[in-house]
């Protein structure tokens, strides 16, 4: 998929993620989205005079498990600040890596096979946040700003790819399996719609062959939608003016989500000079082979190798499954459903309920054990839960805990238990003795006898499925 | 007035109150602060209120402290919760710090009572605190004479004999030229040595908080007091404070003391006598002076004015008049944050300003910035050099004796002339201590200085207090 016949497109991306710390990068700050504005504050993170910065180490624990995460280089880093005025930056500076980033080089395999070079991912500050307020409703022309310090001093890492990246879809597929692994090293909770993680993309144009074209970046990109969506306008924007004889002038631009179009937010010219220099207040970031190998322990497997065994449980997966594998492997239920297809529970119906129940209640996902799933996707495959009783199980589990066979019991599905089912057969047995010797002969139209019989008895609550395992079972 | 560790183990022993010296402390501040104008604050219920704390505490029967009851006046650079702090400059006045440094919270520790905020020139920017936004502080020896800067309220306090000890910062000399200037011991401890928590920032590289006393003890028991790991500064050394009161009448026999050429070279006839005049007194001692040329001293000027000022430029970025301190209102926060640095710094501080942001500009960083840094580390070498032959190094403190008010304000080059040999010491993050060693003309107090390796501080005050011995101080 090309740009436009005889053009190519080259994206590079700029991932800045929030870290998912309990205080912010340089004091004790609760590092939290939704307080009240300005309540996680202190004389630190509003830059007081004379207060100083001090690191975080579960900070740097994170950005290394980021580094390992995209195999890059871990090493003696520095801070430098990025000298620039702006009011939601108490300090006018941001402290940040510039020469010496603690990751370096590296690599992101995509699922189609392709990979996307990784330049480096280094640590910094995020700033405050501003609101703009009447007349234009951006800083220059605006009535009032209010700005909230409460992000002021969070942690972020910036992860920055190589110019790699030759289509929109393929930017879009990066971002998400970045996403994924950011998510997997617990070093983010990837809420896009709550700014943990921005894109700016660095967009430019070429004939096939040609050296690298003029680039363009778009600011602040939010969702996986927009990202999409603004590199293609943005492509096709540059490709017309090339094509109509003018030239790409380099820029910062800005992504207009309702417009669906970019717009110049600075030229070249306009370009800040940042005066970065070595931070005077913080000392060198050495991380020792010690450190860097608990932190290395302490990971899990990546989404690309998770996705890799859930799928060998599968035989000839269908669209679904695949669709059902990627939201498992996405809220990190793979344990659920490897803990239940280990106890024998079908592949299909353990990624069924993890992606479908299990994700409908994922923020209630600390309260549900593996043992718990396994035994409520056992019992109804056992049939001795229909499928509907089983999701009321899980729905209670998720928002209560518990034992699956208790709830089970007080929502009076115990007469369904395979033990009181059990019972049930063997005296329809006893007491028709004759439709139980044809059945046992070979005459199959007799189970449709017994399930209509214990259909009586349980006023409809059982599963034919499971009257049917049941009388195989004793033949 | 007494030496602060007099009236400590006074206040201690019950045969003094911390109020009656608090008093005391007081009243000698109204009556001088007029004419001298040394205090930018006067903190008159937190100074009551501490020492009534402390008097409690002695009632108690509780260990109250090394400073136990000594005024103390602080630089006002230093924040301390609720009390007005503006650096000398107008675009923190009115500010009140919502939290206080860690050395001032040490010093409360210790049972001293802060008597309020001492002039300086502003942001710590000048060697006369003459560039203060609230006019120059006079020298109490000579009222015609500048106190030398930046710390010129923090020396004078102690050579007005309105408190007995003081805190100053020293970032190229600002502790030690005004001791010397005002006749009193000044001490640039080891970059690292005192949490620079709360103090607020001119060159964060170079910037360092010490004592003001009239003895070596006095400035030995405080900087014990204020000396020693704090978590809140990570350049802050991991040992806690060192032993230092106890080693101060070690003397000096068998060590070795380098005379140092480029640390007098260009001083006054009268100073270079008195530095001379030292080295006789330490071989007295037993020491042995071996003279030494070190020169690469000589570029260490021109590196710290292209370092001091990078790191300004950044460090002064904040106050735009977004948060706090002073504010004026324009079209736009563009245009409000020129408005309200044009009206709120002073043209020192705006010369610096700008100079730093050259230095550290695109296409000048490299000649200008990085140079100083090459430089910077040549002169750690050539220390490091010199103390292997000698203990201690042995130089003036400052070129003359105290000048006149206004004499150098229109040159900037004489002004920062006047730092030439305490500046190295910054660039290098090592010790020194300023001495007060015999009068020049119209009997203005001299300053020899003193300067060791880094945690070098109980040998210099050793060898400080030989020198106090020899110039018949007690």
């Amino acid at each position: 998929m090309t740009v436009r016949d005889g053009w190519e497109m080259v994206v590079g991306l700029e991932v800045h993620t929030e870290l998912k710390t309990t205080t912010k990068m340089f004091c004790g700050c609760a590092n939290e989205f939704g307080s009240e504005p300005n309540t996680n504050v202190c004389p630190v993170c509003l830059g007081l005079p004379g207060s100083l910065p001090v690191l975080n180490v579960r900070a740097v624990d994170l950005a290394m498990a980021i580094g390992f995460a995209l195999h890059s280089t871990i090493a003696f880093s520095t801070f430098h600040r990025k000298n620039y005025f702006y009011p939601d930056m108490p300090k006018d500076f941001q402290i940040s890596q510039y020469d010496l980033p603690i990751n370096s080089g590296g690599y992101l395999d995509l699922p189609d096979g392709s990979r996307v070079t990784i330049e480096r991912a280094h640590l910094e500050e995020d700033t405050g946040k501003s609101t703009h307020l009447g007349g234009s409703g951006r800083i220059h022309g605006a009535d009032r700003s209010l700005v909230d310090y409460n992000r002021s001093g969070v942690p972020l890492v910036e992860i920055v790819s190589g110019p790699d990246i030759r289509s929109s879809a393929q930017a879009r597929a990066y971002a998400s399996e970045l996403r994924g692994i950011l998510i997997a090293t617990g070093a983010s909770d990837g809420r896009m719609e709550e700014g943990s993680m921005r894109i700016d993309a660095n967009v430019s144009v070429r004939k096939p062959g040609d050296p690298l074209g003029t680039r363009c970046e778009i600011k602040n990109l939010n969702s996986l939608r927009s990202l999409q969506r603004a590199i293609d306008f943005e492509a096709l924007r540059q490709v017309d003016l090339i094509e109509g004889g003018a030239r790409v002038r380099q820029e910062t631009r800005h992504w207009d989500e309702n417009l669906g179009e970019t717009s110049t937010m600075r030229t070249k010219e306009e370009a800040e000079d940042y005066r970065y220099f070595r931070e005077p207040d913080l000392v060198d970031l050495i991380p020792d082979l010690d450190w860097q190998e608990r932190v290395r322990v302490g990971l899990g497997a990546m989404p690309a190798e998770r996705r890799a065994t859930l799928l060998a449980r599968l035989s000839g997966p269908a669209p679904a499954q695949l669709d059902a594998l990627e939201v498992v492997v996405d809220l990190g239920f793979d344990a659920f459903v490897l803990a239940a297809t280990d106890a024998g529970v079908e592949p299909s119906l353990a990624l069924a309920r993890a992606a479908n129940e299990l994700a409908a209640g994922s923020d209630d996902i600390a309260r549900l054990t593996t043992d718990a799933f396994t035994l409520t996707l056992t019992m109804e495959q056992r049939g001795d839960l229909s499928a509907t009783q089983a999701k009321t199980v899980l729905l209670e589990l998720l928002a209560h805990g518990g034992d699956p066979r208790a709830i089970a019991t007080a929502k009076g599905f115990e007469q369904l238990s395979s033990d009181s089912l059990g019972e049930t057969v063997a005296t329809l047995i006893t007491e028709h003795p004759d439709e139980w010797a044809r059945y046992r002969d070979g005459d199959e139209k007799l189970a449709q006898f017994f399930i209509g019989q214990v259909m009586k008895l349980t006023k409809g609550q059982a599963n034919g499925k499971a009257v049917v395992a049941q009388l195989q079972r004793l033949r | 007035m007494r030496s602060a560790l007099d009236i400590a183990r006074d206040v201690r022993s019950g045969a003094t109150t911390a109020e009656s010296e608090m008093a005391t402390s007081l009243a000698a501040i109204r009556a001088k602060n007029d004419e001298l104008n040394v205090f930018l604050f006067i903190d008159e219920e937190g100074a009551i209120d501490a020492a009534r704390r402390v008097d409690e505490r002695v009632t108690r029967g509780e260990d109250v402290g090394a400073l136990a009851g000594v005024p103390i006046a602080l630089k006002d650079n230093l924040c301390q919760t609720g009390v007005p702090t503006t650096a000398g400059s107008k675009i923190l006045n009115g500010w009140r710090p919502p939290y206080s440094a860690t050395v001032v919270e040490r010093v409360l520790g210790a049972g001293a009572v802060p008597m309020g905020k001492t002039n300086m020139d502003e942001f710590a920017m000048g060697s006369s605190t003459e560039t203060s936004a609230f006019g120059p502080t006079r020298n109490p020896l000579n009222v015609e004479r500048v106190p030398g800067g930046s710390s010129g309220g923090s020396a004078s306090a102690v050579a007005a004999d309105m408190t007995p000890i003081s805190l100053g910062s020293d970032t190229g000399g600002s502790i030690r030229q005004p001791a010397a200037l005002c006749g009193l011991v000044g001490v640039k401890p080891t970059y690292g040595l005192v949490s620079r928590y709360g103090l607020i920032a001119f060159a964060s590289s170079l910037d360092q908080i010490g004592p003001f006393a009239k003895n070596v003890a006095d400035a030995a028991a405080l900087l014990e007091v204020i000396a020693g790991h704090d978590p809140m500064d990570s350049t802050s050394l991991p040992e806690p404070s060192p032993s230092l009161l106890a080693h101060v009448n070690d003397g000096i026999a068998g060590a070795r003391v380098g005379l140092v050429r480029e640390l007098f070279d260009g001083a006054d006839d009268e100073v270079v006598a008195e530095v001379e005049r030292a080295a006789s007194a330490l071989r007295d001692a037993g020491a042995t002076i071996v003279e030494l040329s070190v020169p690469e001293l000589h570029l260490g000027l021109s590196a710290y004015y292209l370092i001091a000022p990078a790191e300004a430029s950044s460090n002064l970025a904040r106050y735009d008049g977004v948060r706090y301190g002073l504010r004026v209102d324009a079209e736009d926060v563009a245009a409000m944050n020129e408005a309200t640095r044009t009206a709120g710094f002073g043209a020192e501080v705006k010369r610096r300003i700008m100079l730093g942001t050259y230095a550290l500009s695109a296409g000048y960083y490299d000649a200008y910035y990085g140079q100083a840094l090459k430089v910077r580390t040549q002169l750690i070498d050539a220390f490091r050099r010199a103390y292997r032959v000698a203990d201690v190094l042995l130089g003036a403190t400052a070129p003359s004796v105290a000048f006149a008010l206004g004499e150098k304000t229109a040159d900037p080059m004489a002004m920062y002339l006047s730092d030439v040999f305490t500046i190295p010491t910054n660039l290098a993050g090592d010790a020194a201590i300023s001495v007060p060693f015999g009068t020049g003309h119209d009997g203005l107090p001299i300053g020899v200085q003193l300067l060791g390796p880094g945690r070098s501080e109980a040998g210099l005050f050793a060898a400080a207090r030989v020198l106090e011995l020899a110039d018949g101080r007690s």
